[in-house]
């Protein structure tokens, strides 16, 4: 029997149920997101013909591909950089991007800080396994420091990027940050990310149980959830953002929102000052 | 009345301006509304006429953070059913290729304007090149097909950048718009409005029952019918090989279908996308094969061998890919010897040994960041002409 939380909410109705099984490894967070995603897009009543969705490569990438509504599965690290066309040229429709660590803050790093500097509004979600799992585990740019992948055999010496941080200090309208193991609060962030004005950037702390917590024996898929616990604490980002740098810190919840000017609605609006002023 | 009132309302009229100006001009007749770009010599005025232009007619510039992420906004803006264009030059048309391979490989109609400049790597910013013809054709990775417009006038840019958006539509591909700083920099008298207007082809969208909508499959044209967003067919669209259906798949009946029917889908509309044009061939001992500014050259270098009484005639792609192979065939049905002068070290003529197979064929090669002059081929070409 299907037992739902969420009373009112199917999310057979914003699956494409011909695509099941799915192909994501037993375990995997990246599924517990899709689903506070779609229950917050069901909460906020958005019209599946007027939903884009937009994803790069990598495991989250894949995900465009389940989801009932206009579904862009792009090049890797570049879905905001679709997205951006698409979401200018179409203002009528809600855009939302769907990417990963590795998709997001490595190749696509830069269409990232300008995505947020711009803050067209796109809401971009984007799920942290702290690994490039689709390739078969390598170090990603959140990898926790010592933790082992196919390509850090001696243990990552590199720090890893606070993708939030990252998001705040280049601009973006609104910024958060979830575990897995909250699904109803997940939910209520992408749901305030999806209704912000603006660019949305909202982090996702996803597990990847089988490549990255089998490498680095971290016990079973709700192990890793609940290891999670350890490192998040519900915050505002001042306090990190005016602090020095502590990697294994992570605030959760709303961390930064601001409510700068839209810029397609800028844009738009300037132009037809020109138009009318040339006419 | 303004230069941009004329693109859009198809009424005759001469300006003169320069070749990258009356590319900007062209995307706006022909439909465009959207461009992406990011700024380098010898293709950033487009960019900046256009920041003018769009925000007239209802359209969006937009420069990009980098190249790649501007022929993504491209693609992303034609996704949603309109127009759209990038402008760069030789380093921006390296960065692209990823993603040219995606538009080919998705079908989503965009048009690139690489303005070509000496290479290789920064090479020549300011100096013309015409290095650019094979990056063109085969630049992204995997198998697939392209068309690429070699204009070698103002008048032509103006022209065949409106054929460019046409094609790309037809055709549901990637149009690739090739031309050097001369004549991107050069200012000449155009005729604007002259194929303008609002008679111009479009997409061919979806429509019917959502239930039997197959995104990817085609009729005879080998043209899928694209669904537009918000018209409620919730289509997925990948750079993943596909089937019929838009979602991957690796069964190997399916993949080869689809990659076929892409090679097909340009033969079956080669009546549409083949231009050329053939000065004094019919009855040359010597042809010319030069296509933008070399042609221009060879146009002169023809004219100065008739005077001398000598068979010299020029044969001119202006549709380099696919590359019109029956045409130069006929063009040269009576030559002897064939020159190809171009701003290279043979790319062109690579092309053309392979097709003429038997007949001699010669090359003037200048990779120094000139033209080409018309005494350098018209010298070259009555030498060959009376020792033949």
């Amino acid at each position: 029997m299907f037992i739902d939380s969420a009373p009112g909410f199917d999310i057979r109705d914003y699956l494409r149920l011909e695509m099941m099984p799915h192909f994501l490894c037993p375990g995997c967070g990246h599924g517990i997101a899709l689903r506070a995603l779609l229950w917050a897009v069901h909460d906020l009543g958005l019209d599946k013909d007027k939903l884009a969705v937009v994803s790069g490569i990598g495991c989250a990438g894949r995900l465009s591909a389940y989801i009932d509504a206009n579904t862009f599965h792009v090049t890797h690290g570049r879905p905001l950089a679709y997205a951006t066309g698409l979401a200018l040229a179409r203002p009528d429709l809600h855009v939302i991007v769907i990417t990963g660590d590795g998709d997001c803050l490595a190749i696509g790093g830069n269409h990232l800080i300008h995505a947020c500097r711009r803050n067209l509004k796109l809401t971009c979600l984007m799920l942290n396994n702290e690994i490039y799992g689709m390739t078969g585990g390598q170090v990603s740019p959140t990898t926790s420091e010592t933790r082992l992948t196919t390509t850090t055999p001696l243990g990552n010496q590199e720090p890893r990027f606070d993708p939030c941080a990252l998001a705040a200090a280049a601009g973006a309208g609104f910024v958060g940050r979830e575990v897995t193991r909250h699904v109803p609060k997940l939910k209520e962030l992408i749901k305030a990310g999806l209704e912000h004005p603006g660019f949305a950037f909202v982090e996702v702390l996803s597990d990847c149980t089988e490549i990255f917590g089998r490498k680095n024996d971290l016990g079973s898929s709700s192990e890793m959830i609940m290891r999670q616990k350890s490192e998040i604490r519900p915050s505002s980002y001042r306090d990190t953002l005016d602090s020095p740098f502590r990697p294994n810190d992570l605030p959760t919840g709303i961390l930064a929102k601001n409510d700068r000017p839209e810029y397609g609605t800028t844009y738009r609006r300037a132009a037809a000052l020109q138009a009318g002023a040339s006419r | 009345m303004n230069a941009l009132d004329t693109a859009l309302t198809g009424k005759s009229v001469s300006k003169l301006i320069s070749g990258n100006h009356a590319c900007a001009l062209g995307a706006i007749a022909a439909g465009c509304r959207f461009f992406a770009g990011y700024p380098i010599t010898p293709s950033s005025e487009i960019a900046e006429r256009l920041a003018r232009f769009l925000p007239e007619v209802d359209g969006v510039f937009v420069q990009m953070e980098d190249e790649i992420a501007s022929i993504a906004a491209v693609i992303g803006a034609s996704m949603g059913g309109t127009k759209a264009m990038t402008a760069t030059s030789g380093p921006g048309f390296s960065l692209k290729q990823e993603n040219i391979g995606y538009a080919a490989g998705a079908e989503i109609p965009c048009v690139i304007v690489n303005v070509m400049r000496g290479g290789p790597s920064t090479g020549m910013p300011t100096r013309p090149s015409q290095a650019d013809l094979m990056q063109a054709r085969w630049g992204s990775h995997g198998d697939y097909p392209i068309i690429a417009l070699t204009p070698a006038s103002v008048a032509e840019i103006y022209s065949e950048t409106i054929r460019a958006f046409d094609l790309a539509e037809r055709c549901r591909s990637p149009v690739v718009l090739l031309y050097d700083q001369v004549i991107a920099q050069l200012s000449e008298t155009v005729t604007l409005g002259s194929t303008g207007g609002s008679n111009r082809t479009e997409r061919k969208w979806m429509s019917g029952s959502r239930s039997t909508a197959k995104p990817y499959a085609a009729d005879d044209d080998c043209i899928p019918a694209m669904a537009r967003p918000g018209a409620g067919y919730r289509t997925h669209t990948t750079g993943l090989t596909h089937g019929e259906d838009g979602f991957p798949t690796q069964d190997p009946e399916a993949v080869t279908r689809n990659l076929s029917r892409l090679f097909s889908k340009l033969d079956r509309h080669r009546d549409a996308i083949d231009s050329w044009e053939a000065l004094s061939c019919d009855d040359a001992d010597v042809v010319i094969v030069a296509i933008g500014i070399s042609a221009r050259a060879a146009t002169r270098a023809v004219e100065l061998c008739r005077t001398q009484g000598l068979r010299v005639g020029l044969f001119r792609p202006i549709t380099l890919w696919p590359f019109p192979e029956e045409a130069l065939r006929r063009a040269t049905a009576q030559a002897r010897a064939v020159i190809v002068p171009e701003m290279n070290t043979g790319q062109l003529r690579l092309v053309v040994e392979r097709v003429l197979g038997g007949t001699p064929v010669e090359g003037i090669h200048l990779f120094s960041g000139e033209a080409i002059t018309p005494v350098d081929i018209s010298t070259r070409a009555a030498a060959l002409a009376r020792r033949i």
